[in-house]
């Protein structure tokens, strides 16, 4: 399985990347996910900080989980960081397998551990100021189901 | 031992991080959040509730019942918010 995870401040083209991770792979189903930023209650920006080092070896940890779970043959997770703007990219998330069923699992499981588990943190700014970004429950719950299946 | 501050607990303390000897009879990251909640009014306002706070050693999530080591990495910050 071919893994590639980046950490960026500069934006991604989805066409670049899935054209990266189906070459050679003899895959039969790529899957992508791209987060975007919400224009939510009137946001101006999000700040996005990680913890260098950390972000990296969890989010490989789960890519490494992903592959032993479905019969994957590439994965690409690429989350941005710095200043970003409503309508930008966050973070993209792809796969490939043989069959469709892998390819669209794996990454869903992929995005509910990176909103639960990877050391990212957003503010927001608004016209009164900057505020840091809540998280879930929702994406608590939704990371939880996937070791209950297990 | 090396502090690292992430989100809102760095903004409160002031700095990203502190490089600090660990005291004896320090054990646990819940023995280390009470020391560090002594350290001045920035700290005690993140760390003497520490509910809504979160743990990594050495680049992995921790509960803070776990064990440290002065040679340890130990972050502090937030439940996450990436993705």
């Amino acid at each position: 399985m071919r893994a590639t995870i980046r950490i960026q401040m500069e934006d991604f083209d989805i066409g670049h990347e899935s054209d990266a991770l189906t070459a050679g792979s003899n895959a039969g189903a790529l899957v992508n996910f791209v987060g975007l930023v919400r224009d939510d209650h009137a946001l101006i920006s999000l700040t996005l900080e990680h913890y260098p080092g950390m972000t990296e070896r969890e989010i490989g940890r789960h890519v490494d989980e992903a592959a032993s779970r479905w019969p994957l043959t590439s994965v690409t997770v690429i989350h941005r960081v710095g200043r970003l703007v409503p309508g930008d990219k966050i973070v993209f998330v792809g796969a490939t397998s043989s069959h469709r069923q892998a390819a669209f699992e794996a990454t869903e499981f992929l995005m509910d551990y990176l909103k639960t588990r990877a050391p990212f943190w957003k503010s927001e700014e608004r016209a009164d100021g900057m505020s840091w970004a809540e998280a879930r429950a929702s994406d608590e719950s939704a990371a939880e189901r996937w070791t209950e299946k297990s | 031992m090396r502090l690292l501050y992430f989100a809102w607990v760095r903004q409160k303390i002031g700095r990203g991080e502190d490089e600090i000897a660990l005291p004896s009879g320090v054990r646990t990251v819940s023995d280390l959040v009470r020391i560090l909640s002594e350290r001045g009014p920035g700290y005690a306002d993140v760390f003497s509730d520490p509910v809504r706070l979160r743990a990594a050693r050495n680049e992995e999530h921790v509960g803070f019942d776990a064990q440290i080591a002065d040679t340890d990495e130990i972050a502090f910050f937030p439940p996450v918010t990436g993705g």
